[in-house]
């Protein structure tokens, strides 16, 4: 310690100059209640939903990742209007056909959107087919119009488009496959597919995390230790070939729709040690936390901590978490079907239609045959994206 | 002569953006830091205080933009050339070639500002080898004589230490060391011992004082604790609400504050020379006297004893030091402890971080099991022992001793309204109808002064005062007869303070509450208690009357801690003579007869009536 003086009072000022005596002399008013930081009624009045949504609105990206999502999935039970082709449709004459482009201009005038017809001849060199446009006759597509018949929801016949192929002629806008069917159509068919695996796997998932998870956060104790090591071991097997075993598994003679329920379970039974992680922890976080102390110490009952106390206060963050697992379910979908054993045809999903896309000569001759890659693409991105919104929003009070 | 100023602070203007919300932080702040002196900044939460010495860092949050004024630095190195802050780029190299080395801060939590990856002594001597070119083994011998200078013992080996080695205040006076190697101009320190302590803290106060006047830097202390103003600062400046409300020398703030802010908050503070009966007077009074007059008291019978009675209540945790070794290690967190709480009193249990006084109260609470010993509690029909407690006895001793949290933040569930929260209870305990709850909630948010339209309200639109009379509110829906109070104000800036504890003292006066109040705080304790019982290390040290244990403290310990507590008041002044001492807190330093051996428990003594004391084992024998 030190062996200075102490500077202790009362003592002569140090320095030379003290600070003159100044007092304010603007009103003051300390007012009936003390000032919070924000002084808005509305905010006042907000509920932790309220609070999460003013939050989250100001995350741009994933605002309109949001959007396009909820466009997607409210197209999906709409596909048949949609899709000017049929899923099964094919197209003799135009096998392997390339994307037609949509235009507007033709002969440097504004003209309603058309597109212009094709012909192939069989090159016998290279054993393609060469289609060549014909520049000189514009088709004009038709809107809101009578086209192929199909079965809506499988209650009553119609045959209304949105948008339908010109009369007599074409209207490939991502080409078509070797047996003639129209790419964008079978996209727009698949993406129901696709689309709903993620959310039927994430159920599975969900209850599967939120049941282990609960009670290794929970119960503690032997419970949480055998549960981490499950999940340990399940996190340390390879992912793909155990989903490959799991689907080989399957029956094959089952029914295609069978099938499908399948595979999603299996994503869902491989994706929720994640969860459950999430869970414990939050759990673990909350339990700390005074409040639930508070009920605790009230004399709650365990039920009633957890409904009343627990769920509401981990939900949102459960929902991030679970936004950004669809992703990894998709993508999972994707690859089964890539390789064969995911879904089979007549099922049509992404992964099935790029599956088509295995060989040299698809990526050489017919690249449009890999445009189902870019709905992947960006269902994944914008669930990624609204997932970190939700994240950064879930917790309104930070 | 006047001379220039080392810092001279014109009409600083400073804004945050948020959420679409432009915020004025600072509203036109004007000071000067003399040369030589200390400057103390003083306001509550949110006064705009660590916002100006952030302004002056140039460390502002990305949020914050200075929309005017200037910070003036005339550096007595470069005498012709003074320098306006504001106008460098705050991560430029001109900022960054005067910040850490002629203008230093140290922050509030001594662990969080240490890396706790690196050595004490790389941290230290990083700083001095950014601004001086020296090789590491130069730099290591300054550093080895900076940290002997502000009082660590054996400097080489501090130097090798990494900071989780070493005590709070051991690691302040690292974090000194650190500001102070370069030897700066200005040493900014912001709230540097309220993390601290009582008596650690009057340590470090002595050795940034001492500093000051060896080195002849000047110093910026930001506090919200009037009684560090009051030892250690020449002049003052007082903030509320972004703006300066009264500055001036020590000497006229204290002795003739002016401004009705400054004046409500030296009354707000409670000192250890009131009056008995005397009031504290808050910035603004909440509860309604009327409102708590009228309420019926509680038709229970009073029990004619102790409604609380500890019968030597101990606790061991048991720490697991490795994961292969299986090795445990036993920490003694209560030992021996014996409490009464008579109805209608206080009792205050007052000790320093880790003396075992949450462990007490949680297991009065029932939270946490005693591995011996006996709690009983009276409902008015004698004394139960509260561990055999099963179904409806239980829940009937749940309603009747409630708990009021120490952070007001956590302890509300932040999903529900303050209509759930204060119902909840209720609820629990299947208490009335729902118009019965419904009315019961709005009076019990009338007692504790809040407008009834708060019942629809999320506990996040409340301020920290605010939520923590809505704990107290919630404590007391079920009528309970005794409340745990866990540090009940320690989270709470002091005008705040002043009403939260003058409406538990009402509420005590109109329901017949008896209350065991735990806090490091002797001053409130003071405030608050009737009997006061001093913990340390597991053991209550000693246990009076308040009047005895203020007037005659016996015990070293209890000592120490009453002559550290600064007083606002320049005519008493902290002794840091008696405190230089050091380890009051280590009972193998205490003096005879008070001294204990390693592992030896001691035996209270009455040493007067009302007035326990522990003695060691062979003193407390003879005395027997």
């Amino acid at each position: 310690m030190s062996t200075t003086p102490t500077m202790n009072l009362p003592s002569t000022p140090r320095g030379e100059s003290k600070t003159p005596h100044f007092v304010d002399t603007a009103p003051f008013d300390p007012g009936a209640s003390e000032p919070t930081a924000n002084e808005d009624e509305r905010y006042l009045r907000a509920s932790a939903l309220t609070l999460i949504w003013w939050k989250f609105r100001r995350h741009r990206l994933a605002v309109i990742s949001a959007l396009v999502l909820v466009a997607l999935y409210a197209s999906l039970p709409f596909v048949e209007l949609i899709a000017p082709y049929g899923l099964t449709k094919r197209n003799g004459d135009f096998l392997y056909a390339p994307p037609q482009t949509l235009r507007i201009f033709h002969d440097g005038g504004l003209h309603r959107p058309f597109v212009y017809p094709y012909s192939f001849t069989f090159n016998e060199e290279t054993f393609t087919r060469d289609y060549k446009v014909d520049v000189s006759r514009p088709q004009p597509i038709r809107f809101f119009c009578p086209g192929e018949p199909y079965r809506f929801w499988g209650l009553f016949d119609a045959s209304f488009h949105l948008v339908c192929p010109p009369k007599d002629g074409t209207m490939f806008l991502l080409g078509t496959d070797r047996l003639g069917r129209d790419m964008f159509s079978r996209i727009i068919y698949g993406a129901r597919i696709s689309l709903t695996v993620g959310l039927v796997g994430i159920a599975v998932s969900f209850a599967l995390g939120l049941f282990f998870g609960g009670l290794a956060g929970y119960l503690g104790g032997w419970v949480d230790n055998v549960i981490q090591r499950l999940i340990e071991i399940l996190r340390s097997l390879p992912e793909l070939p155990l989903w490959l075993a799991l689907s080989a598994a399957l029956p094959a003679n089952w029914s295609p729709l069978l099938v499908f329920f399948g595979i999603t379970i299996i994503l869902g039974l491989l994706d929720w040690p994640g969860l459950a992680r999430a869970v414990r922890s939050k759990l673990l976080a909350l339990r700390e936390e005074d409040y639930v102390k508070a009920a605790e110490l009230m004399g709650a009952s365990r039920s009633r901590v957890i409904g009343r106390h627990l769920i509401p206060n981990f939900m949102s963050h459960l929902i991030a978490s679970a936004t950004l697992s669809i992703p990894s379910m998709i993508l999972g979908e994707t690859a089964l079907s890539f390789l064969g054993l995911g879904l089979r045809p007549p099922i049509t999903s992404w992964g099935v239609l790029l599956n088509e896309a295995q060989n040299l000569a698809a990526v050489n001759l017919y690249p449009w045959l890999l445009a189902p890659i870019i709905p992947v693409v960006i269902v994944v991105l914008a669930f990624n994206f609204m997932g970190d919104g939700l994240r950064d929003a879930a917790d309104p009070y930070h | 002569m006047s001379e220039t100023p080392l810092f001279s602070i014109r009409d600083l203007a400073v804004s945050f953006t948020g959420a679409g919300v432009v915020t004025q932080a600072l509203r036109g702040v004007s000071f000067d830091i003399p040369r030589g002196r200390t400057v103390a900044l003083v306001g509550e939460s949110g006064s705009g205080k660590s916002v100006t010495a952030q302004a002056m860092m140039g460390i502002l949050p990305k949020a914050a933009t200075i929309t005017g004024g200037s910070i003036l630095f005339n550096d007595p190195d470069r005498p012709d050339a003074p320098v306006d802050l504001t106008r460098l780029d705050p991560s430029g190299k001109d900022m960054r070639a005067l910040r850490g080395d002629r203008m230093t801060m140290i922050f509030q939590e001594p662990m969080s500002s240490l890396s706790p990856l690196h050595t004490v002594g790389d941290q230290v001597t990083e700083a001095y080898m950014l601004h001086n070119r020296v090789p590491a083994h130069v730099a290591r011998e300054v550093a080895e004589a900076v940290f002997q200078r502000v009082g660590l013992p054996e400097p080489g080996r501090i130097f090798n230490t990494y900071p989780f080695e070493l005590s709070g205040g051991m690691r302040q006076r690292a974090m000194i060391a650190m500001a102070l190697i370069c030897r700066p101009a200005l040493l900014i320190a912001d709230e540097p011992t309220t993390a601290l302590d009582v008596t650690t803290q009057a340590q470090i106060l002595e050795l940034i004082s001492d500093l000051q006047a060896e080195t002849g830097m000047s110093v910026l202390l930001i506090t919200h604790d009037l009684g560090v103003v009051a030892n250690v600062a020449d002049d003052v400046v007082v903030m509320y609400r972004g703006r300066i409300v009264e500055s001036g020398d020590r000497e006229t703030i204290f002795r003739n504050p002016q401004h009705p802010y400054l004046r409500a908050l030296m009354n707000a503070a409670p000192h250890f020379d009131m009056k008995p009966g005397e009031r504290l007077t808050p910035l603004r009074e909440v509860a309604d006297a009327r409102l708590l007059a009228a309420q019926a008291r509680p038709a229970t019978k009073r029990p004619a004893g102790p409604v609380l009675e500890a019968r030597d209540i101990s606790k061991t945790f048991t720490l697991r030091s490795g994961w292969f070794s299986g090795q445990t290690r036993q920490v003694r967190a209560v030992s021996d402890v014996s409490l009464t709480l008579m109805p209608g009193q206080t009792l205050g249990l007052v000790g320093e971080s880790g003396c075992g006084k949450t462990t007490v109260s949680r297991m009065i609470m029932r939270a946490i099991t005693p591995d011996s010993g006996t709690i009983c509690y009276d409902e008015g029909d004698g004394l139960r022992d509260i561990s055999t407690l099963k179904g409806n006895d239980l829940m009937r001793y749940r309603r009747a001793v409630q708990f009021i949290f120490q952070d007001p933040y956590g302890s509300l569930n932040p999903r529900m309204t303050v209509y759930q929260l204060l119902t909840e209870p209720m609820r629990i305990h299947n208490v009335g109808t729902e118009q019965e709850q419904f009315e019961r909630a709005s009076m019990l948010l009338a007692m504790v002064g809040l407008d009834r339209h708060a019942l629809r309200r999320y506990p996040h639109s409340f301020s920290g005062g605010q939520r923590q009379r809505l704990g107290i509110a919630r404590a007391l829906a079920l009528s309970p007869q005794v409340l745990l109070c866990d540090e009940p104000v320690s989270a709470l800036d002091v005008s705040v303070q002043a009403q939260v504890l003058n409406l538990l003292k009402d509420l005590q006066q109109a329901l017949d509450l008896s209350y065991i109040f735990v806090s490091h705080n002797l001053a409130v304790v003071d405030y608050m208690a009737d009997v006061i019982a001093v913990m340390c290390r597991g053991h209550i040290v000693e246990q009076a009357p308040r009047e005895t244990l203020f007037n005659a403290p016996l015990h070293p310990y209890t000592q120490a801690l009453l002559a550290a507590v600064p007083a606002p008041d320049l005519d008493h002044p902290l002794d840091f003579e008696k405190l230089r001492s050091g380890r009051f807190s280590e009972p193998t330093q205490w003096p005879a007869p008070y001294r204990l051996e390693t592992g030896e428990a001691g035996l209270m003594r009455e040493v007067a009536p009302q007035h326990y004391v522990r003695l060691g084992d062979a003193a407390g024998r003879a005395a027997a």
